[in-house]
């Protein structure tokens, strides 16, 4: 195998473990926060509801952490062994946030085992409510370290570049890149929002099964505010990224909105079809181009001629783009209406086709997790360190490639299916009525 | 103490820590395995539930501060070893996803007790060891060359080597005993007397090749790197206590006496002879291309690892403490009166 080959199963397999762990780690650091609210609304309320709400999450959570976990030691040790040359060079300036993110996987991962084996055994709730706090910390740290590696990587900074050797190097600084703040701030705002989305989802399933139990009207009415929160949050930190975007990274945004010409008062184009420069059948939204990247309706906006070709990501990122911004607007709109309704009293949320909007929106909300992913590592290529280090260069010599690609694709099959059937048979074996019930009996006697 | 050596002494701890508890995870599996396997009732299955379930996860930890402490001190690393070990790590990654998943989905889950399913756990316990000693073996020289510049494993010349498979036996033969040895002590204070009889037995039988292979490897390595060998050899006194440790253990499990104290003169007893092998690997990270001096990161970086090192441990010392109290020395649940699991 030459190392064209190896370039090319190498980036294969990246993008295949990455877009997997992707999946289970956005869970991962979304489910806790959602666990501790409802857990706390139970504790305030004195509602056994909101508690079971809170116990049966944490049940499924077990599940998503392992295949994150096992996904995540992969994705690790595969930087290393597929970028050893990436690794070698950037592990001088960013390997602290790196070593940090283990330290916040050994808090999860310590009270999370604490937390999952202590239900019932403390008198006062609230001690093992602050079990869980550490656990939703160090999910969300570990989000935050390791997209400052990623946020250096975009935009490289800390150290001095003499002769391609890296030197003044200040690891603090290569932390807090231009990049970071906007990057850190969507990646965890919208974890927490595909989060409730995918919660919701799964109450709203349950609902259209015709289970009409008060317990999943309140699931449903929960998670949808919390994505409603997250959701504006999400599109108004996007905007920024927009900015950051237009301030440092120009070829990505450029590419991104197939914006040719260097020009003012310029418009977005949504979707469509690229005919030479010719945007054809796209939505051409006026002025919002320039807002998005300058928040000024005529500022001019750097377009793709002023770059040298073959230093340009691919154009189709154009459509991962839209797709993402497209979903988030979408679920802004239905957990607005949905909790809209609620508050007037509109009926139609409670009709079949409203239910199974909301249920589309946990796989949508997982998907533009993907689509936004590929949109900014495709972006940014060819580099893997923006200007600094091109991803051919960074690839492994090795001849295996080939036949680890075929492993790993095995393995996360059986992941995906597996985690999946688990889950399912988890919850049907035992359902919330029947909890309910057993909780019931068993009040004023032992732990249940 | 310069920088490297305050580095270098981090990561072999926490290797140290690693191969500790992973063997007692490795080993458990694989006589649960064993003894579904001769249809004795799952005198284990209860163990593993209870203790290793709940810790699977701070364990598989202990390995990713490992390899990204390892990158983070010796960028070099990354290419020597990244390059090299792509086959047996990612085969080692595969394995580690089959227990990860044993644990969520089958003692957490749905209780998925497949037969397959347990025997693959079980003998994921032993191969796991194999792939990972496998990089010992590496480090020791002989099979890497650079070709063109870039590294290239010899993957006949590394399975035709003796010391490849005394290494191998070796880890295995001491993931077994290691088990073992805790788990009679931990079968003894849950009170469970078949088990702790049954693992007793273990313990002993797997005393016997643990010894014998790693006095082995120690006359191999004359033939493979003479300049390590030496270096042993100025350890002697080092070997001779560890070896004085493990007769200690062997005599307390056969007087059956005193599990507790038995187990922690074993930990005595690797750590002893762990370190040993450590210090006279030194300078070498791997032979004859890199040391720990010219494979070291810079200095900003290496004070900043250091900062958050010590931060980050006075952090995890407590929170380790609790969780050894709650699942290792609290009486009730260790002996299954409590269950609170979600
Ligand atoms: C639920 C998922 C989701 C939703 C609804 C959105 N995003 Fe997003 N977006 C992401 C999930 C995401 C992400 C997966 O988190 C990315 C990929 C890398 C990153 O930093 O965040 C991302 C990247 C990303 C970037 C690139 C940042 C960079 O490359 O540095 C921009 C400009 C936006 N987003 C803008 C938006 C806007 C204007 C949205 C309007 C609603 C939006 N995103 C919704
Ligand atoms: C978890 C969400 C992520 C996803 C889904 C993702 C996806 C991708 C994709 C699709 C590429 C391929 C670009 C191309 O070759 O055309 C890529 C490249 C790369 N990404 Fe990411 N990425 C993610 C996060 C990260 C982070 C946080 C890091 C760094 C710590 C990282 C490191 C890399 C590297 C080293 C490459 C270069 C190799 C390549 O081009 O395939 N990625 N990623
Ligand atoms: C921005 C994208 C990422 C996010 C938000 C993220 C988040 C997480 C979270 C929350 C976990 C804990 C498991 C869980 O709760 O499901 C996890 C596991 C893990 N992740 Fe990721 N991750 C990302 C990308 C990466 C990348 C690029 C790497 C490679 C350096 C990585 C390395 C790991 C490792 C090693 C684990 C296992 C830790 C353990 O043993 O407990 N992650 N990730």
């Amino acid at each position: 195998m030459g190392n064209e080959e190896s370039l090319f199963f190498s980036r294969l397999l990246t993008e295949l473990t990455l877009s997997f762990h992707i999946l289970y780690a956005t869970i991962g650091v979304g489910v806790p926060l959602m666990i501790m609210v409802a857990q706390w609304v139970g504790i305030r309320k004195n509602d056994e509801h909101y508690t079971l709400l809170a116990r049966r999450w944490a049940r499924g959570f077990v599940i998503t952490v392992a295949v994150g976990v096992v996904t995540g030691t992969a994705i690790g040790l595969q930087l290393s062994l597929l970028w050893p040359n990436f690794m070698e060079l950037a592990g001088n300036a960013i390997a602290l946030p790196l070593f940090m993110e283990t330290f916040a996987f050994f808090f999860e991962a310590i009270f999370l085992g604490i937390y999952l084996y202590t239900w019932d055994r403390f008198e006062d709730q609230r001690k093992h409510f602050l079990l869980l706090i550490p656990v939703a910390v160090g999910a969300s740290l570990s989000a935050v370290f390791i997209t400052m590696v990623n946020a250096f990587m975009n935009a490289p900074g800390g150290f001095e570049l003499v002769n391609g050797e890296l030197v003044d190097i200040n690891p603090i600084l290569a932390m807090f890149t231009p990049a970071m703040p906007t990057k850190v701030a969507h990646v965890v705002s919208t974890a927490y929002m595909t989060a409730a989305f995918v919660l919701a989802s799964i109450a709203a399933l349950r609902m259209l099964r015709g289970s009409d139990h008060i317990y999943h009207k309140k699931a449903l009415f929960l998670t949808m505010k919390l994505g409603l929160v997250f959701a504006v949050a999400t599109a108004i930190i996007g905007d920024f990224s927009g900015k950051y975007l237009a301030a440092y990274q120009p070829e990505k945004l450029a590419a991104a909105e197939w914006h040719f010409e260097t020009e003012g008062n310029a418009s977005l184009v949504l979707f469509g079809l690229l005919d030479g420069e010719e945007v054809k059948y796209g939505i051409e939204i006026p002025y919002a181009l320039s807002i998005l990247a300058h928040g000024n309706p005529s500022a001019e906006v750097t377009g793709l001629e002023e770059f040298s070709p073959d230093e340009l990501p691919p154009l189709y990122i154009h459509y991962l783009f839209d797709l993402m911004v497209t979903i988030g607007m979408g679920l802004t709109l239905l957990s607005f209406v949905y909790v809209a309704a609620k508050w007037r009293g509109w009926k139609f949320i409670e009709s079949r086709w409203f239910r199974w909007l909301v249920v589309l929106g946990g796989p949508l909300a997982l998907l533009a997790i993907e689509f936004g992913w590929w949109f900014t590592e495709v972006g940014r290529q060819p580099w893997v360190l923006r200007g600094i280090m091109r991803t051919e260069e960074a690839a492994t010599t090795s001849g295996q490639v080939d036949l680890m690609l075929i492993l790993f694709a095995g393995l996360y099959l059986v992941l995906g299916i597996g985690s999946a059937v688990v889950l399912t048979r988890m919850f049907r074996r035992n359902p919330v009525e029947e909890e309910l019930a057993d909780r019931a009996a068993h009040k004023g006697g032992g732990p249940a | 103490m310069t920088l490297e050596i305050v580095g270098i002494s981090v990561l072999w701890l926490f290797l140290f820590g690693y191969v500790i508890i992973a063997s007692v995870d490795f080993g458990a599996g694989f006589f649960n395995a064993y003894s579904a396997f001769t249809n004795k009732e799952h005198v284990l299955t209860s163990i593993i539930q209870r203790y290793l379930s709940p810790v699977w996860e701070i364990t598989n930890v202990f390995l990713v501060f490992f390899f990204v402490g390892i990158i983070g001190f010796f960028p070099k690393t990354a290419f020597y070893y990244g390059t090299t070990l792509l086959v047996p790590a990612s085969i080692a990654i595969v394995l580690l996803a089959v227990r990860g998943s044993y644990y969520a989905f089958a003692t957490y889950g749905a209780r998925i007790s497949h037969r397959g399913y347990i025997y693959m756990y079980g003998l994921s316990g032993l191969l796991i060891p194999a792939a990972w000693s496998t990089v010992l073996t590496i480090s020791e020289g002989g099979f890497i060359d650079l070709v063109d510049g870039a590294p290239r494993l010899d993957y006949w010349a590394l399975f035709l080597s003796p010391l490849t498979w005394s290494i191998v036996v070796l880890a295995i033969a001491a993931v077994l005993y290691i088990s073992a040895v805790f788990l009679t002590w931990y079968a003894w204070k849950a009170g469970d007397s078949q088990a702790t009889e049954l693992l007793r037995k273990y313990a002993l039988i797997w005393s016997l090749p643990t010894i014998v292979t790693a006095t082995g490897i120690i006359v191999e390595l004359r033939v493979h790197n003479e300049a390590h060998f030496d270096s042993l050899l100025d350890l002697w006194w080092m070997f001779a206590l560890s070896f004085l440790l493990f007769l200690g253990t062997v005599l307390l499990l056969w007087r059956r006496k005193s599990y507790g104290f038995a187990f922690i003169l074993l930990v005595g007893q690797f750590f002893l002879a762990f370190s040993a092998y450590g210090v006279s690997h030194y300078p070498y990270l791997l032979y004859p291309y890199l040391t720990i001096y010219d494979g070291f990161t810079n200095e900003a970086m290496a004070i900043s690892l250091i900062i958050a090192f010590l931060a980050g441990f006075a952090l995890l010392l407590p929170s380790l403490y609790l969780v050894l109290r709650l699942f290792l020395f609290d009486k009730d649940y260790v002996q299954g009166k409590s269950d609170y699991h979600a």
